[in-house]
């Protein structure tokens, strides 16, 4: 089960404002897929490999190529925290 | 004699190293040479986390992992995946780093170094690829941060991180495991030790046979050797005075020399890790048959060759073969049919040195010239010509040059802006050796004009004879042999 608390301490590290009313939402919306998990966890799937990938797909690779990257107005510009061509986030820790 | 460890000292590292000669970031085709680039301006949707960008792995990274993990002796993983490695932390901006957990491509390995008593193997744990996150840059000092701001040039970087068992019994040890270990590296031609942030090191360290402590975060090979060896005296200090020591991390100040607790939260880190489901899995290992074709001769290889097809001896084996460049140019020395033996002492004994004294770097060679950078300030170029060293070496073995105006010319060369042959230099400095009638009137004239140190010495003072010697080379402008002057002085006054 998740709590209150729970859904608080990822808001924090995620460094995300969650008010009184969106921790209980969050925290009821985060339970129902933990209780979908649950349901799924009755399976009997001690015999079955897991599945990650849909398809058997190996060694999917790139050239060592050079691309073209984005301009720096681009990059930043769906922020208003940014200095000296740099994104700019409060102290850490 | 074995050595018997008596602190019961214990170390391992974990070295992260860029693959900066890629030309490409891990994941994306954002290119690697962005270290004078401004900020911000070598990242794309992969490397700056963007929602729907997908990544696609370097081919030439996975192949450079395979000549790491085959140059350390490693077993390569028949099959091997990616996985997310989840944590919040700005210079990570898909809030989760892409690196291997459980399947990492190359498992246990070993490096032979030269350690407290001989040969000493430390045992390879693992060895993984992942990606290095952006840069943060503190607005003031770490403590009184306004804020950071965030360049994710280097966020996508492929990096290395090798993983050692515990086999270091001293920080020398440790030492040399990562001069080696770099050495090697520069011989698989995957990394550039000179580019700022291309290796950073954890430590781990306990004393006694006890209770591991981590310290985060070395950034130079000294720095590895000073960190531990502070942190080996603070762990026995506080077992002298009864204390214990608790399992933690701890952060290396290099300007201070000192390691720093780092509050650690108190829940225990979890990271979730999980497969990371834009990367498919690999199977590599029939790669590996072409790629041990195309591996060099390594360190120990070359080492063993030189000393015998040059007859020269293990410790200047040793030193040429510290760095691919500089036995490269050794060898290009000695194909020009010089005696290998002379270039050797030339070479590792005082061009080395010299190189040390200055901080110089070798940074490249093209056959022709070996080139060098500042340690502190790439900006600071030079370069010195085999074609000069093997000149010098020529005039030196003919005795047409001292070992002291040999020494002097190479000091000039690596301190001078013009270019110029060491016979010029010669030349214009008059530091030809001074012929031997020179060198007899010169010391005739030295006796004559300093009777009282003449009668000093024949007396039994024999500091006196280091004086006269002092006037027969300021008189030959220094030109003359030390030695040889010495011995006509002593021959003419005590016969
Ligand atoms: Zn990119």
């Amino acid at each position: 089960m998740i709590t209150k608390e729970d859904v608080e301490h990822i808001g924090w590290l995620a460094r995300i404002e969650i008010n009184e009313q969106e921790t209980v939402e969050y925290m009821e919306k985060l339970n129902s897929v933990l209780e979908y998990f649950g349901q799924i966890d009755e399976l009997p799937t001690e015999d079955v490999a897991p599945t990650y990938h849909v398809a058997e797909i190996y060694n999917v690779f790139r050239e060592d190529m050079v691309e073209e990257c984005l301009p720096q107005e681009i990059v930043l510009t769906n922020t208003e925290h940014k200095q000296d061509g740099a994104f700019r986030v409060p102290k850490i820790g | 004699m074995a050595y018997e460890n008596p602190d019961g000292i214990r170390i391992g590292l974990e070295i992260h190293v860029q693959l900066n000669k890629l030309k490409t970031k891990m994941f994306c085709g954002c290119s690697t040479d962005y270290h004078n680039a401004a900020p911000n301006t070598h990242t794309c949707p992969v490397c700056l986390g963007l929602p729907g960008a997908l990544p696609v792995l370097n081919k030439k990274a996975v192949e450079a992992a395979i000549k790491v993990g085959l140059a350390l002796e490693g077993e390569i993983a028949e099959e091997t995946q990616f996985h997310r490695k989840n944590y919040f932390y700005p210079d990570l901006p898909k809030g989760f780093q892409v690196t291997q957990y459980d399947y990492p491509i190359v498992g246990k390995g070993k490096v032979v170094i030269e350690g407290e008593d001989g040969e000493h193997v430390v045992g390879i744990t693992r060895a993984h690829l992942e990606e290095d996150p952006g840069k943060l840059v503190h607005i003031g000092s770490i403590e009184k941060s306004k804020g950071v701001l965030i360049d994710y040039n280097r966020s996508g970087m492929p990096l290395i991180e090798t993983v050692t068992e515990p086999d270091m019994r001293s920080p020398k040890e440790a030492r040399r495991f990562l001069d080696k270990f770099r050495n090697i590296l520069e011989y698989l031609d995957v990394f550039d030790g000179n580019l700022e942030g291309a290796m950073r090191v954890d430590a781990n360290v306990s004393v006694y046979w006890g209770t591991r402590v981590e310290v985060k975060n070395i950034s130079s090979h000294k720095g590895v050797e000073r960190a531990l060896l502070y942190e080996i005296m603070r762990q026995k200090n506080v077992i002298r005075r009864g204390g214990k020591i608790t399992q933690e991390t701890r952060h290396f100040d290099e300007g201070r020399g000192v390691t720093i607790s780092m509050r650690t939260k108190e829940e225990a880190e979890d990271y979730r890790y999980f497969r990371e489901p834009d990367l498919m899995p690999m199977r590599v290992t029939g790669w590996i048959p072409a790629i041990k074709e195309t591996l060099p001769e390594l360190p120990d290889a070359k080492r063993a060759r030189f000393i015998e097809q040059y007859s020269i001896t293990d410790m200047h084996a040793r030193a040429l073969t510290s760095k691919i460049m500089l036995a490269d140019f050794y060898e290009g020395v000695c194909a020009k049919g010089v005696d290998p033996k002379t270039a050797a002492t030339w070479a590792a004994d005082v061009f080395l040195g010299e190189l040390n004294y200055r901080d110089l770097a070798i940074s490249s060679y093209d056959g022709k010239t070996i080139g060098f950078i500042h340690a502190k300030d790439p900006a600071v170029e030079n370069s010195f010509k085999v074609s000069d060293m093997v000149e010098l070496v020529t005039l030196f073995a003919e005795g047409k040059v001292s070992d002291r105006a040999a020494v002097e010319v190479i000091r000039i060369i690596l301190d001078g802006t013009e270019e110029k042959t060491p016979s010029q230099i010669i030349e214009e400095k008059g530091l030809f050796k001074a012929e031997d009638d020179l060198v007899t009137r010169a010391v005739a004239e030295t006796i004559a004009e300093n009777t009282a140190a003449v009668q000093d010495y024949i007396g039994g003072a024999e500091k006196s004879l280091n004086f006269l010697v002092g006037q027969v080379m300021k008189k030959t402008k220094g030109t003359a042999d030390a030695k040889t002057a010495r011995e006509l002085i002593v021959k003419e006054l005590k016969g």
